[in-house]
């Protein structure tokens, strides 16, 4: 396929969602990103395998977001030495990600600047890779200390404070090194791999069943979104789409998931400035939205209702009436409550102009999803790229241009809308028929990937098959790793004491790309 | 005078025991003004039987300071408690200290605090303690610029000559005491860490004032502070009401005024515990660095209080 001046060895795959798949050589890799940047598109994921027990070497695999869909290229890299070419330099957002690659698998990404370990954190010995097949899971290391170089700032009354990975509340862990003057911020450097927990080593060898399972938990806010993605991978692999009402029961899920997220988050952001009518109002709205997912479909968080091949439940009987009744309820509220968070002075002194991530930083550091939406980055996988239903029924992106806490205020208020609309849109055009197709055995080597646009961003997962219908390498995505960097000068300037309210503004996932 | 004494004491436990009371009503108005079910009003007395049970945990490296802190601020509130009137006006402890002191009093346990907190040298309490630096620095002159005031009106720095003077003269309407009461209003705000100035119920501990300074602390010594807070809360209430609504404290020598006094009081702290959760739900909090706005508009309403009354009262 053409990709900007230059034509690439992609073919398009059979599947949901559009995918183009090639090999290129490693050294090819950067004029290819280059192209991928000329053409508007972004580096969305980079992971590495090891296929020696093929025959071969190591690879590396590389996710671009372009116009039509996912690229999706590998490159195979020798068994002894594995290198490739850094991507970084071209775009910010691989960094991390090839310094996770290294850490995992010990692919070098050569010429890269920062070279420093990132999920390793002292717990496996520093020439000991976790993720190649010769590895035993079962192995057991004492962990050592490991001294992590932060990036000092130094000056006349600069000083540092170090915060986390243990917070006063109960949050996920991640430590942030401020070096301020004063209240005011210097710089911040993050430092995440806390949750660490070898989630893609546990992929090895897993059914297809199980496979989806542990995908939904990698990260559990975002539940429907990977186990979508995830039963999406298989399903392309195995060659077998689900039944039109079990994508449209999908979308339903996906729908509600993004609702009581942004809803916690708008209650969270109310917190964040001490305005507790704001948190609790939002949070009963939450609540009761979280009940009627329990009431309806058997669970408050819709864990395990979409499973390869298809769904686990249907609609209940008044279910359709409930919904759409729900969807009227939580919409006025909301409406309210808009209101009250526009006109409140003081609320709009914090979120305004606080936390600004420019557009066209957020073009260069490729932000994207929720966040990047909020940064006049006009990329939602539900519009650019529609899997079913999304073909039929069309969602209005909702973007902002200025960059701040308000922005991605504004935008939550617009998609939670914009999902109640759409949730009593495909209540009330589902398609009657079967809820699951049999997955057929996938053969050995086939290959699968799925996108779906989760509420935090797009969320990948990217497989490939081994014998007997089992998992061989399995990696999810989540946007969290896209994301956290663009934190980092996005605070820039603004005071110590705000940051906790851009970071909700932003309600990143430690444990999604921690793995 | 024995009697004198006994009030004093009376006054004292008083405001000592009732403390976490007005706390856990403040709470439990704030809760229902958000719409949700409140907290038991006896649930601050719980907390500090619940932290008076568990052991003390010191840093290592700590001085002695880190431990004996506590128990300074809590001497201290109890100490103003004293000093206040707020059911009898003839207390023995009242000539001890003026109004002037009573500022100082409240000064003396926040240097300690804001010590204890840098005594470990963790970044989270020298944060805290230079954050309540930069609001005492700014509190402190307006608080005195309105005490001025109501010395000003009753010619007097004494507490006691201040309240005889505006409870139990003829009634007359003072305009700066208008003004005054505004400023008083927001420097109560702010030292005693509500809304809009700090967040008394935050796990956030980035945007802590108070909460960052007494992090490191725990059990009995946690228990003191959070008891002192309350304390704090209790006598900057008695006080407030002590200058700018004194009616009903009893009078010198009339003990037969006493139980109406203290049913006054509990009256005026109820009012003014739901005015202060009313305020505080329907506020946001504040940017760091808007704190100093918001004191100077103290300052500047405790000079006009007192330009006011030179130019009109006098």
């Amino acid at each position: 396929m053409r990709i900007g001046d230059n034509e690439w060895p992609l073919e398009q795959r059979p599947g949901c969602t559009p995918v183009w798949r090639g090999r290129v050589p490693a050294e090819r890799l950067p004029a290819l990103a280059h192209d991928v940047r000329g053409c508007g598109g972004q580096l969305t994921a980079l992971w590495g395998s090891d296929d020696r027990h093929l025959g071969g070497g190591f690879a590396i695999h590389v996710a671009f977001g372009i116009p039509q869909g996912t690229a999706w290229v590998s490159s195979d890299l020798g068994a002894e030495a594995p290198a490739y070419p850094d991507l970084s330099a071209v775009f910010p957002q691989a960094d991390r990600m090839q310094r996770a690659a290294f850490d995992l698998l010990g692919i070098v990404a050569s010429g890269a600047v920062d070279a420093r370990r990132w999920l390793r954190h002292g717990a496996w010995p520093e020439d000991a890779w976790p993720l190649r097949r010769d590895f035993d899971a079962a192995t057991r290391f004492e962990p050592t200390l490991d001294a992590y170089p932060f990036i000092q700032v130094e000056g006349d009354g600069v000083h540092e404070i170090p915060v986390g990975p243990i917070h006063a509340g109960t949050i996920e862990p991640g430590h942030f090194r401020f070096s301020v003057i004063g209240d005011r911020i210097l710089k911040l450097e993050e430092r995440l791999g806390y949750t660490h927990k070898g989630i893609e080593k546990r992929f090895e060898g897993m059914t297809a069943e199980e496979g989806a399972r542990l995908a939904g938990r990698v990260s559990g806010d975002s539940h429907v979104a990977f186990a979508w993605a995830c039963c999406m991978a298989l399903e392309s692999a195995a060659g077998s789409p689900p039944p039109a009402r079990a994508q449209w029961l999908r979308a339903l899920f996906l729908e509600r998931e993004r609702v009581a997220n942004h809803l916690g988050d708008l209650g969270y952001l109310g917190n964040d400035v001490a305005f507790g009518i704001g948190f609790m109002q939002f949070w009963r709205l939450k609540e009761e939205w979280l009940r009627l997912n329990a009431r309806l479909f058997g669970h408050r968080y819709l864990f395990d209702r979409v499973v390869p091949g298809g769904v686990a439940c249907d609609l209940p009987a008044g279910a359709q009436a409930a919904l759409t009744d729900q969807c009227d309820v939580v919409a006025m509220h909301v409406r309210q409550l808009k209101e009250i968070y526009d006109e409140h002075a003081g609320i709009q002194d914090r979120f305004v102009a606080t936390g600004i991530v420019k557009p066209e930083l957020a073009a260069r550091l490729g932000l994207t999803g929720l966040a990047g939406r909020a940064s006049g980055q006009a990329v939602d996988a539900r519009v650019d790229a529609p899997c079913p239903p999304y073909d039929q029924v069309k969602v209005a992106i909702v973007t902002h241009d200025h960059g701040d806490v308000a922005a991605r205020a504004e935008v939550r208020f617009g998609e939670v809308f914009e999902s109640l609309r759409l949730i009593q849109e495909l209540v009330r055009r589902m398609p009657a028929g079967p809820l699951l197709a049999e997955l057929p055995t996938a053969a050995a080597g086939a290959e699968g990937l799925g996108r779906v646009e989760g509420w935090r961003g797009e969320v990948l997962v990217a497989l490939r098959m081994g014998a007997d219908g089992r998992l061989e390498r399995v990696h999810a995505h989540d946007p969290s790793w896209q994301n956290w960097p663009v934190m980092e000068p996005g605070v820039l300037g603004n005071i110590v004491p705000d940051f906790p309210l851009i970071n909700k503004s932003f309600n990143l996932s430690y444990s999604g790309q921690d793995l | 005078m024995t009697i004198g004494i006994l009030i004093q004491i009376a006054q004292t436990l008083l405001a000592v025991l009732l403390a976490p009371l007005l706390m856990g009503w403040v709470n439990q108005c704030r809760a229902w003004l958000q719409g949700r079910s409140a907290p038991p009003i006896l649930q601050p007395y719980r907390t500090l039987i619940k932290l008076f049970h568990k052991d003390a945990i010191v840093a290592h490296g700590a001085t002695p300071l880190l431990r004996f802190a506590p128990y300074v601020f809590f001497g201290c509130m109890a100490l103003a408690a004293g000093i206040v009137p707020m059911v009898a006006n003839d207390l023995p402890f009242s000539p001890a200290a003026d109004v002037i002191a009573l500022v100082g009093v409240f000064a003396l346990a926040r240097v300690f605090m804001a010590l204890a907190a840098m005594d470990i040298g963790t970044s989270f309490g020298t944060l805290g303690a230079r954050r309540e630096m930069l609001v005492a620095f700014l509190a402190e002159p307006a608080l005195l610029m309105v005490v001025f005031t109501a010395s000003f009106v009753a010619n007097s720095t004494q507490l006691t000559t201040i309240v005889e003077a505006l409870a139990h003269r003829a009634f007359a309407i003072y305009p700066s005491l208008a003004f005054a009461g505004v400023a008083f209003w927001m420097v109560a705000m702010a030292e005693n860490a509500r809304i809009p100035v700090d967040n008394p119920t935050t796990h956030l501990e980035l945007t802590m004032i108070h909460e960052a300074m007494i992090l490191e602390y725990s059990g009995r010594h946690l228990a003191l502070i959070e008891w002192a807070v309350a304390l704090k809360l209790f006598t900057y209430s008695a006080l407030g009401l002590a200058l700018f609504m004194p009616w009903g404290i009893a009078e010198t020598g009339n003990f037969a005024a006493m139980p109406l006094a203290v049913l006054a009081l509990l009256v005026k702290l109820a009012a003014g515990g739901f005015a202060l959760a009313t305020i505080e739900t329907f506020l946001a909090k504040w940017r760091l660095f808007r704190v100093p706005e918001f004191l100077g508009t103290a300052f500047l309403l405790g000079v006009l209080a007192m330009l006011v009354h030179l130019l009109l009262e006098v």
